[in-house]
């Protein structure tokens, strides 16, 4: 039996919210995986829609804040499915960061360990680009990070040097995103974009009909 | 749409009916027009700064349309036709540019040839905006006796051989030598140089059937890459000198003389200047480590770099038809860094060898004589994307700043002339109010003149015709090499 979960349509929902999912009204994950600390994903559904998050597409009324796409796009795109079940349980571990984009706009993201930033940021929408998909044949996806960061990360292989020392505006700080995979120690880390165009991106506005 | 907005517009007051009517009237009017003040772009290329322009457009503007056209019948330039074929992840881009061509207000117009089907003022007769973006197609020529003998040719003819561009497939380069001199130190120049001594499985990816069966009947054991200046000059990157250093079968050529006291000066040197040194410095002077030695003991293959060799004439040989070698003049550096000048010292060296590769450049050409061009620099002449002169024209890529870079440059590049776009309709300096029908009247003048462009979803048939064939061969795809063949594929 499957309860059919839909987003929450308020204005700050962004383009991009998952299409209504399939979820197991059950969810009988072990008590083994939960004990290991990880979490599953049916569970973490059904208490984001106790809180109002999502509702079943049955209720009717006002909803709570738009739901967190992340959960559902990182399983669809894991997967490739639909449909969440209930007895693969995911890492457990959040991790939010920030990335300051190339307006110099600072946006609070969630990610989760094991995911790489340039992945992360690509779901979130923030325009970081990735032309050769995380193969370390470009640097598009070059990132600053903070000093006390770069301490923190592994060395960079030297692929990623070689392909670093292509990027303009290189600095000390400077890495691929793909290359930074998130742990738990990354809790709080920023990543920069270098600003690459000339000051702000003019966003198209539709003139008022008169 | 329209209808859903209208809808909106009606409001439900039944007392204000009146009023309400010449209210929703004027506002349907005002959204009719809003829906005229849709930009409408071109694009002229669909290589790296096509797609990255029209990607940027899309993204910061609600409304405009971005129509892409190319001469050729399939898509993506250079990432197509000059990538290596060992470096497939590089053409990972292909799958960006096909999200951005998939968008509903993107169009790709494959087979129109700008200058020749329809012409950049009849397009800007159609489009807000023409944004030219078609690269360099053509090469710096050396200017010497003797480049125009059978066995010399440009590096972009034969990587556009090897790379199944229309163009080029007849080439039939003559690899019947054991030598063969590349004049040139950049990327291009090592592509080439792997390519003619690169072991055939390391080669057996998208690279035309034709071409991996010239390589394989190849005599061609050693390359020497030469160039005007010094080491500290070299203009190649330093992954592609890993892979050239590291290529199986292969040993490297290095002077010790060259890279002698090198340490020293590139202490202060920018980063990325000081790796590729480093390595080259390394690959000369130290000694190899027990696997590197083995490989090169038992290489078959050889790879040299020779500095400060100026070319000066290509010799003929007994028939006056090929090359038998080249005369050069031996150079010493005036000034230093990027910046260093080779001036002829006098003295001059030959080297024995037939097969000649000119690898000093691509070059752009004017696309047609309404558009400015410096024929000088070879690109045109541009503020910031903004065509000089020329208001609704701008320029993106190679020919806007000149036949250099990575992706990453123009892709940057090219979001800069998007924003210089942006800023001019924000800013009024493109009138929207002149209605542009766009690809609408470009469709006539095409169909007047008999020319039939080949859509999207018309390049992804040919696509999975040549992934098909190549399945067949254990390839990721065939390409195929005749225009004509790719028409017919589609039905044209």
């Amino acid at each position: 039996m499957h309860n059919r979960l839909e987003p929450v349509q308020t204005a700050a929902v962004k383009q991009g919210v998952p299409e209504p999912i399939s979820l197991p009204s059950c969810c009988p994950c072990s008590a083994a995986a939960l004990s290991k600390g990880e979490v599953c994903v049916g569970a973490e559904l059904k208490a984001l829609s106790a809180a109002g998050w999502y509702r079943s597409a049955s209720a009717s009324g006002n909803g709570g804040r738009a739901g967190t796409a992340p959960v559902f796009q990182w399983w669809q795109e894991v997967t490739g499915s639909d449909c969440v079940s209930p007895t693969t349980p995911l890492p457990a571990s959040r991790v939010n960061v920030v990335f300051i984009d190339r307006s110099g706009h600072r946006i609070p993201v969630q990610g989760r360990v094991g995911e790489d930033v340039l992945h992360l940021a690509q779901r979130h929408d923030i325009e970081l680009e990735g032309a050769c998909e995380a193969s370390l044949a470009c640097s598009t996806c070059h990132v600053y990070v903070s000093q006390e960061l770069l301490d923190k990360l592994p060395v960079p292989d030297e692929r990623e040097e070689d392909m670093l020392d292509l990027a303009p505006q290189l600095q000390e700080n400077s890495r691929l995103g793909c290359q930074i995979i998130l742990t738990k120690e990354l809790e709080g880390a920023e990543f920069t974009l270098p600003k690459i165009t000339r000051n702000f991106y003019v966003d198209g506005h539709v003139p008022k009909p008169h | 749409g329209l209808p859903s907005a209208a809808s909106r517009v009606r409001g439900p007051s039944a007392r204000c009916a009146g009023a309400g009517e010449r209210r929703d009237r004027s506002l349907a009017i005002g959204l009719l027009s809003t829906a005229a003040l849709a930009p409408q772009i071109c694009v002229v290329g669909s290589g790296p700064a096509g797609f990255y322009t029209a990607q940027h457009l899309l993204k910061h503007h609600r409304l405009a349309r971005v129509d892409i056209y190319e001469k050729l019948p399939v898509p993506f330039g250079l990432v197509r036709f000059g990538v290596a074929p060992d470096h497939p992840e590089v053409k990972n881009v292909i799958n960006t540019f096909t999200q951005t061509a998939h968008s509903d207000r993107c169009a790709y117009y494959g087979n129109v040839t700008i200058g020749k089907d329809v012409m950049v003022k009849e397009l800007q007769r159609a489009y807000h905006a023409v944004v030219l973006s078609y690269g360099a197609e053509d090469n710096q020529i050396l200017g010497i006796p003797g480049e125009n003998l059978s066995t010399v040719y440009s590096a972009r003819a034969f990587v556009g051989w090897y790379n199944g561009l229309p163009e080029n497939r007849d080439l039939k380069p003559d690899l019947s030598s054991e030598t063969a001199v590349v004049l040139g130190q950049g990327n291009v120049a090592l592509d080439v140089a792997r390519v003619l001594l690169s072991p055939l499985d390391i080669l057996r990816t998208d690279i035309t059937e034709g071409s991996l069966a010239a390589i394989a009947c190849s005599k061609v054991k050693r390359v020497w890459l030469v160039g005007r200046r010094g080491p500290l000059q070299v203009a190649f990157t330093i992954k592609e000198l890993r892979e050239m250093i590291n290529l199986p079968g292969t040993r490297p050529l290095l002077d010790p003389a060259d890279f002698t006291g090198l340490g020293d000066v590139i202490k202060d040197v920018p980063r990325p200047r000081k790796r590729l040194t480093e390595l080259m410095i390394k690959s000369a002077l130290e000694k190899p480590g027990e696997k590197e030695a083995a490989r090169w003991a038992s290489a078959t293959k050889e790879w040299g770099l020779k500095f400060q060799r100026s070319p000066l004439e290509v010799l003929p040989a007994a028939d006056g038809k090929q090359a038998r070698g080249i005369r050069m003049a031996v150079t010493r550096l005036e000034g230093s860094g990027e910046s260093a000048r080779a001036v002829p010292t006098g003295e001059v060296e030959e080297l024995e060898c037939r097969l000649i590769l000119s690898s000093i450049g691509y070059r752009s050409l004017p696309l047609d004589s309404s558009i400015p061009f410096d024929p000088k620099l070879g690109i045109i002449p541009n503020s910031l994307g903004r065509v000089q002169g020329a208001p609704g024209l701008y320029c993106s890529g190679w020919v806007k700043r000149g036949p250099t870079g990575v992706i990453i440059t123009t892709m940057n590049d090219s979001f800069d002339t998007a924003q210089s776009v942006l800023e001019d309709l924000q800013m009024g300096v493109l009138n929207l109010s002149n209605s542009k029908e766009g690809f609408k009247s470009v469709r006539s003048i095409l169909h007047s003149r008999g020319v039939h462009p080949v859509t999207f979803s018309d390049w992804e048939k040919i696509d999975a015709a040549e992934v098909a064939r190549g399945k067949l061969a254990g390839k990721p795809r065939e390409k195929i090499v005749d225009p004509q063949e790719m028409l017919q594929l589609i039905s044209h």
